[in-house]
């Protein structure tokens, strides 16, 4: 009887704040009010494998509150008692059987969504993919638009409709790169750069942040995301690349120093900056202890050069 | 000389925070009424004859879970701090540098200091009593785990106070673990604190292994183990293979940041994904290490309290073991949005899965164990009960996570934090606390208070949901892990300050389960347990007195059948009076037991003072705890005074003290 009691007890505590969290899941829920057709996609795969699992979930549940209400050890209860029955084949086939099936089930989903949904496959668009070089730093996001030749701190507008090749590289311990209303996060690490393709469908003001953890003020690595039409991205690139001043190396020198920053733009930056962050490891010499980027510029500047002209055809359209 | 004084200990010892003072000065009034307290009672002698150079497995274990309450506590406080500054938006209750500290030392603390200590504990309390057996494989050695454990843990925490804790995560991914972000000693004192005691975990699980397979009672095959040694030789199976992992892993980012070695470095050929993958290899089976013990303390509880045997023995088994296999084909389900590409991902998506279904088994097996039995509600079946819809749900988004795609969204998110607390919590913490509950009584001779206990468990339980399930919709609304603070804007500030007040419910009930234990030992003397049995038990451990003698067993019980206890008490019932022992029989004999020895302690103790010369790079503390480490072994290799046998009239004296062997 204690039991009950207290069941009913917890059912009244519980109550309120399920609804509570029922009513707060209207509004702001980031994940599951996508803007994308990245986004619309996982949420979708999130909805499909949780009813899935309730399958099996609900009615253990129910069965749990049903075993524990009705084996209860009470004064003349009429529920039987086999205190020696312990193995039934049939019984143990069936809940060997239908957890295998479910996950089943769930993994042929799993399977399939995993190779629809490879960050680096490029969307189907009639569009053609507008690239943007992610790099984060300590602690901001430097966005360089190579095809534009601009770039931005802190702050991300991209054309809606258009399909987005994101390139994401790290100048700064490994931080992700995630803005939840378009689609899943991508490790930004120094050293290498990652592909991710998203894509906004309709205009509107989102947010991005830097998911994994960077040091002091990694919780300042927030970013604005905008996205517009064609004609307003346009606009807005063109303001840019008139009225913003340039990025210099000396520039990206100060920006690579740890601090937080509000959002810039930037009307042009180095050739090059990307490539050379992500590859100022790869030297062949190996040994430049902990060097940073811009003093190794020199030593590699030959060597790079020659990469970068067969690497990034864009960058030159980049400037014109 | 005062100047060169005045700056090394401004390095050398941590400031600035009025917090830590209020800590450090908490700490050290403690210390001194304790020494205080031993010396004024006299208690010294007490304490290293009886506890500190014990090899008793019992007091080791008292000794490891006592050592996983402080630990509790502390990695408790941790939470409790965070959940503090996570209360509203824009909190400045905490600098973001002690934010980050703060959280690495609580999981930290958690998992390696608090859950592995706990479940090493139950392991030594009760696996041989439980096998019927005397005493561990290898007494010496596991005397010189808990002191290695000890010392790593005494080491991590001196951090608080001395040189500054580390700061880079529970698991301190490269490159930030490294020198070139993370300069200070902290991450050197993360390193040697789990290091030394990881060593301690690996030569437990040895120790345990063996203990198992070859110290059983007559009679006594694998499959009439109860469920809770065979969760334990799992468990050990997974430790023996991964604990390796953890100590080379950590040994090479030691090299990095001590000898400027370049494994996981940006430059220098290093490569940092290596590092997060090995971790992960040990990090991953290391949570079914800590769950699947508790796995086996549910079962035993369901069956006692439910009066009925364990429902699907054999499944419960081959379940545990699938289990343990499964959890090393996992680990890059930590980080699927690593570009490792779409095979890689499918495959760990795949072997995840595929843990659900034996996970799902054992769930249907307790549920059927309790179907058509007699259910009492005491408190580890409370547990127990509170650990079922807990656990289902828990493991429901943990399967919802190893969907590849969808984890790019759930990642590094609140989702991430809410489900593995979900898991752990409910089914480790849950798990340990029921074992603690059930064996109590056995471990001390006396019952503790159960409606103080039953205070305790809903105060966990409600405080429980009310802390996490909100961190669900957290992580649903893109707040991500690590945060030290947030904006207004974001609309997150219901949901964490519901949070924050489950966290104190839990630290309410923390409050509960202390005073229920100095109550317990204050009412002890009315609370005795003089049966030896005091829940109806089913398993050897219930056959002898509570608490258990020294040598455990005066005969090696004679073991027949599965629940050999509870057959025992049956076939006694309808033999009537003249009915005779089936278990015991046979006569008193001398019995062989291992000495206590001061190496084990004296050894760690050679650790302490080698980790914390290689923190520092002090080579001379390093050069004296090693050389101390060398005169230990060799004098330890040439003691052959390490055994004793206990003669029969004392432990005639010693059983008719409990009514048992009488004539």
């Amino acid at each position: 009887m204690k039991v009950t009691k207290a069941i009913k007890r917890m059912a009244i505590v519980l109550a309120p704040v399920m609804l509570f969290l029922a009513a707060g899941c209207t509004d702001n829920m980031a994940v599951l009010d996508p803007k994308g057709p990245i986004a619309a996609q996982q949420r979708d795969l999130m909805l499909i494998s949780t009813i899935l699992c309730c399958i099996v979930v609900v009615p253990v549940l129910l069965l749990t509150a049903f075993i524990v209400w009705r084996y209860r050890d009470k004064e003349g209860r009429k529920a039987a008692y086999t205190p020696r029955w312990e193995h039934s084949f049939k019984l143990e086939a069936i809940w060997w059987g239908i957890p295998i099936i479910i996950i089943t089930i769930l993994a042929v989903i799993t399977v399939r969504s995993t190779y629809a949904l490879e960050p680096s496959k490029p969307l189907e668009s009639a569009q053609k993919p507008l690239t943007v070089q992610v790099t984060s730093l300590n602690w901001k996001w430097l966005f360089q638009y190579p095809e534009q030749g601009i770039a931005t701190v802190n702050e991300l507008k991209i054309p809606k409709d258009v399909p987005i090749r994101f390139e994401i590289t790290a100048d700064s311990p490994m931080n992700s790169f995630w803005i939840p209303q378009l689609g899943g996060q991508m490790y930004a690490m120094s050293g290498m750069a990652m592909t991710l393709y998203l894509q906004a469908d309709e205009a509107g003001e989102y947010w991005g942040s830097g998911a994994n953890f960077t040091g002091t003020h990694f919780s300042s690595m927030y970013f604005d995301v905008e996205s517009t039409t064609q004609a307003d991205f346009e606009q807005w690139v063109k303001e840019v690349q008139d009225k913003s001043p340039a990025l210099t190396s000396e520039g990206y020198k100060q920006l690579v120093l740890p601090s937080t920053e509000q959002k810039m733009t930037f009307s042009s930056f180095p050739k090059g900056l990307f490539e050379k962050t992500v590859t100022q490891y790869a030297s062949a010499s190996g040994h430049h202890h902990n060097m940073p980027l811009m003093e190794q510029e020199q030593e590699q500047e030959n060597s790079t050069e020659q990469k970068q002209a067969s690497h990034s055809g864009h960058s030159a359209e980049g400037h014109q | 000389m005062w100047e060169k004084v005045k700056s090394f200990a401004s390095e050398f010892f941590v400031t600035g925070d009025p917090l830590i003072y209020g800590a450090d000065v908490s700490i050290g009034l403690t210390l001194i009424a304790v020494v205080v307290g031993m010396t004024y009672f006299k208690k010294w002698n007490w304490l290293w004859r009886e506890w500190l150079t014990t090899v008793d497995h019992k007091k080791i274990g008292i000794m490891y879970i006592l050592s996983a309450f402080l630990m509790l506590f502390r990695g408790g406080v941790d939470a409790l701090l965070m959940r503090t500054q996570l209360v509203m938006p824009e909190m400045s209750f905490l600098a973001p540098d002690h934010y980050n500290q703060i959280f690495t030392t609580h999981g930290v603390i958690m998992i390696l200091f608090m859950a592995m200590p706990f479940m090493f504990g139950l392991f030594n309390v009760m696996v041989p009593l439980q096998i019927g057996a005397r005493d561990v494989a290898f007494p010496f050695l596991n005397s010189l785990s808990f002191w290695l454990f000890f010392a790593g843990a005494m080491l991590f925490n001196l951090s608080f106070v001395i040189g500054g804790s580390p700061d880079a995560g529970w698991l301190a991914y490269p490159p930030y673990s490294e020198l070139m972000y993370n300069p200070g000693v902290g991450q050197d004192f993360y390193i040697w604190g789990i290091q030394i005691s990881g060593i301690g975990s690996l030569m437990t699980g040895i120790n345990f292994i063996v203990t198992i397979l070859k110290m059983r009672a007559p009679g006594m095959k694998l499959m009439r183990m109860p469920m809770f040694p065979w969760s334990v030789l799992s468990s050990c199976i997974a430790i023996i293979f991964s604990f390796p992992i953890l100590t080379a892993t950590l040994a090479l980012l030691f090299l990095d940041r001590y000898a400027g070695a370049h494994f996981f470095t940006l430059d220098g050929g290093g490569n940092p994904m290596m590092y997060i993958n090995l971790i992960w290899m040990w990090g991953h089976p290391e949570v079914y290490i800590i769950v699947l013990p508790a796995f086996g303390i549910f079962s035993e509880i369901v069956s006692t309290f439910s009066k009925k045997k364990l429902f699907g023995y054999k499944s419960m088994v081959y379940a545990m073991m699938i289990i343990s296999v499964l959890s090393f084909l996992v680990w890059a389900h930590h980080f699927f949005t690593m570009g490792s590409g779409a095979d890689v991902n499918a495959f760990f998506a795949l072997t995840t899965m595929l843990i659900a279904i034996p996970t799902g088994v054992k769930v249907f097996n307790w549920l059927f164990t309790m179907f058509r039995g007699k259910i009492t509600f005491e408190t580890p079946m409370l547990w127990t009960i509170g650990f079922i819809p807990c656990f289902v749900t828990g493991g429901l988004t943990g399967v919802l996570l190893s969907v590849a795609p969808a984890d790019f969204q759930f990642h590094n998110s609140y989702f991430l934090i809410a489900h593995f607390h979900h898991v752990i919590i409910g089914g480790v913490v849950f798990g340990y606390f029921a074992g603690l509950y059930y064996w109590w009584p056995k471990l001390f001779g006396f019952k503790l208070n159960e409606r103080i206990g039953k205070w305790a468990f809903w105060f966990w339980n409600i405080g429980f949901y009310l802390c996490f399930m909100p961190q669900y919709v957290l992580g649903l609304m893109g707040m991500t892990r690590r945060v030290v603070s947030y904006s207004w804007d974001k609309g997150w500030w219901e949901m964490n300050l519901v949070s924050t007040i489950g966290a104190a419910l839990m630290g309410i009930a923390f409050l509960f389960q202390v005073w229920q234990i100095a109550h317990g030992v204050k009412h002890s003397a009315a609370n005795r347990d003089t049966t030896g049995d005091p829940w109806n038990g089913r398993t050897l451990e219930w056959s002898i007195p509570s608490p258990a003698p020294y040598y455990n067993f005066a005969v090696l019980p004679q073991v027949s059948s599965q629940d050999e206890w509870w057959e025992e008490k049956q076939r006694m019932e309808q033999g009537g009076a003249k009915a005779q022992s089936q278990l015991y029989t046979g006569e008193l004999e001398p019995i062989h037991m291992p000495k206590n020895s001061a190496i084990p302690i004296l050894m760690s103790a050679c650790c302490f003072v080698a980790g914390f010369g290689f923190v520092f790079h002090w080579l001379w503390f390093v050069i004296a705890g090693i050389s101390g480490l060398a005169i230990c072994m060799l004098k330890h290799s040439f003691n052959h005074d390490t055994d004793y046998y206990i003669p029969v009239e004392e432990i005639r004296s010693s059983e008719a003290s409990t009514g048992r062997w009488k004539n």
